[in-house]
């Protein structure tokens, strides 16, 4: 069975987009040759000039997904497990492969079965696709080209965000969009995604990308610009002796296996006819800490793995831990007009 | 076109109770959908211009106008300057005007209905936002959307929002409005409290079932008494990032810290609170 579908219209404004990205996997040249076998029975249609796949990612809401390779799809290894979740397997396979299917086998009475079918296994490996050398590789591309949009965040300042799910298992939550600034997720702005999976994408992808990719993950540490701190206030006093450090020289996270990247880490402060909104007052800041950065590295390590205060800062030494917390916002309980 | 229909219509309205035909316009055309309506009597009242006489060229003229008071027989040059005067007008008297008794509860009636849009975080479970400025300076930075659950602040999904001057609501408005509207201040975790939201400060019956807000103050100038804020922060979600399961390592070190960051400052104001000071 032949997709009719792919000379719809749609085709003519997604091929232009889809171009790009085509091009811009970089082991597409190889995939090709594999993938002739496949194509060569497409092209004993004359009208036919697109792949499922192309046509597939080129759909209206489908620009978060990127072309798997068709080798990769052969590959039955990549597929284990998959057979028991995707219906009408074999004529799915058929459909995404735009392999022609046997004339005796038994026809689907309704396309649209299938259809459903070819997106949940296309979708499904496109997860694990995106994990592979090949499928992050094809995933920058479109992250460098913006595909993904950035994040809405004002404080982020437009860091670009990729697509995330919050399940890997299928037909749980819709696509959201990770930002890798404030390791949150968002919604997507169109709804026109609001369709599309969040287990295409799976729940791993975002942060393999980010360690994948460490030099355009933001460090976990900020030090704001000297004179302007007013802005990010709320953070820690911060040991002196760190102060040296930061972004006077070349950027370096001493973890190579962090982000290599300067974070943007200003960090939102409510204001009243410009004064501060005091922590003493019920709609005072209660959230300022999600958002915060340390300014040097080691201050992480201030904090030991159940997420308590190693207390061997001097600034509270002689103070209980509780009581000696007052001196580490400070800068709150003078400012605020409440 | 627009300008002619506002003077053809300005000589009836005049003495109209209800307000000008050109403000009416303007909150109508699209992409204005966060302003609300200034009373006239307060663009009236001279004495809330103060100041802004400064700001606008062609000051009387773009009154005029947004009053539906400009004479016919205006200078053609000066008209078509007009226009721009005359939003750059409205806008800063509506920034003032927001953060009024009045202004706030017109405000909270467009909060209530999410005019403003709803936050962008997963975890904020599409909480309404409430615009506010970055500066109270005209032609500085555009609007951007204040949510009161993550407290943070976004830039407005589509471009003819994203364009409005963030003057025009000013740094103060939506902290001003939960500073007078306690009772109003989301909660950090679970749904949104429709029910609540709707009925406002009226519903006695709906906001007894909010979390924690148990006291019925009424939707004034007091603070109330009944609650108080200091660890709502331990109740809110975080999306914690994994790969094939496990968390990453520096993201789950960041988040530590925060986490710590945050416990002092509950442990902080748990202790003023004991001791009265909040």
């Amino acid at each position: 069975m032949r997709r009719l579908q792919q000379q719809e219209p749609e085709v003519a404004q997604g091929e232009i987009e889809e171009e790009e990205v085509v091009s811009g996997v970089a082991e597409g040249d190889e995939v090709m040759e594999d993938a002739d076998d496949g194509r060569e029975y497409s092209s004993s249609t004359p009208t036919s000039t697109l792949t499922w796949i192309s046509w597939f990612c080129a759909l209206p809401g489908h620009e978060y997904f990127c072309e798997v390779s068709e080798d990769f799809i052969e590959d039955d290894f990549n597929l284990t497990g998959l057979n028991a979740m995707v219906p009408f397997w074999k004529e799915a396979m058929e459909m995404v492969l735009d392999v022609e299917p046997d004339e005796d086998a038994p026809k689907i009475p309704d396309v649209s079965i299938v259809e459903a079918s070819a997106e949940l296994l296309y979708g499904l490996v496109h997860q694990r696709y995106i994990l592979t050398r090949a499928g992050l590789q094809a995933m920058i591309d479109k992250y460098d080209g913006g595909s993904f949009g950035s994040c809405p965040r004002v404080y982020c300042n437009g860091c670009n965000i990729v697509p995330c799910g919050r399940s890997d298992l299928p037909g749980l939550d819709t696509v959201k969009l990770y930002c890798p600034n404030c390791n949150d997720i968002y919604t997507p702005p169109s709804s026109r995604f609001q369709g599309v999976d969040g287990a295409f994408f799976g729940t791993t992808f975002p942060h393999l990308f980010f360690q994948s990719y460490r030099e355009i993950a933001p460090a976990p540490f900020y030090r704001p610009p000297s004179g302007s701190s007013s802005s990010m206030s709320g953070r820690s006093s911060g040991s002196p002796q760190h102060s040296q450090e930061g972004r006077h020289t070349a950027f370096v996270n001493p973890n190579p296996h962090g982000g290599q990247k300067p974070a943007a880490g200003g960090v939102y402060q409510p204001k009243i006819y410009g004064f501060k909104v005091s922590e003493r007052a019920k709609c005072g800041p209660r959230m300022q800490w999600m958002r915060l950065r340390p300014w040097s590295p080691e201050e992480l390590d201030e904090v030991d793995s159940r997420g308590r205060w190693i207390d061997d800062d001097e600034e509270y030494e002689d103070e209980q831990e509780e009581e000696g917390e007052d001196k580490q916002m400070g800068e709150f309980d003078n400012v605020g007009i409440l | 076109m627009l300008r002619r229909a506002v003077e053809d219509n300005s000589t009836g309205s005049d003495s109209d109770y209800t307000n000008s035909v050109w403000i009416s316009w303007f909150l109508s055309s699209k992409g204005n959908e966060y302003f609300c309506e200034v009373e006239e009597d307060y663009i009236l009242d001279r004495f809330n211009l103060t100041g802004l006489n400064t700001e606008v060229q062609h000051y009387s003229q773009a009154l005029d106008l947004i009053t539906d008071n400009l004479d016919d027989d205006i200078q053609d040059e000066i008209r078509s300057t007009l226009d721009v005067q005359a939003r750059l007008l409205y806008g800063l008297i509506h920034a003032r005007w927001i953060v009024t008794a009045r202004g706030l509860a017109k405000m909270l009636e467009k909060y209530k209905r999410a005019d403003f849009g709803r936050c962008p975080r997963v975890l904020c479970q599409s909480q309404p936002l409430l615009p506010v400025g970055l500066t109270d300076v005209p032609y500085e930075k555009s609007v951007k959307l204040y949510c009161g659950r993550c407290e943070d602040i976004y830039s407005p999904k589509s471009s003819r929002h994203g364009s409005i001057d963030g003057a025009y609501f000013g740094t103060s408005f939506p902290h001003l409005l939960f500073l007078v509207y306690p009772n109003l201040i989301p909660p950090k975790s679970g749904p949104v409290d429709f029910p609540a939201l709707r009925a406002g400060g009226e519903a006695e019956g709906s906001r007894r079932s909010r979390r924690a807000r148990d006291e019925q103050e009424p939707p004034s100038d007091i603070v109330g008494e009944g609650f108080n804020t200091t660890s709502v922060a331990l109740k809110a979600e975080r999306y914690r990032p994994r790969i094939f399961g496990f968390q990453v390592n520096e993201i789950a070190k960041l988040q530590r810290w925060q986490e710590a960051v945050r416990d002092k400052q509950v442990a902080r104001l748990d202790l003023l609170d004991e001791h009265g000071l909040m």
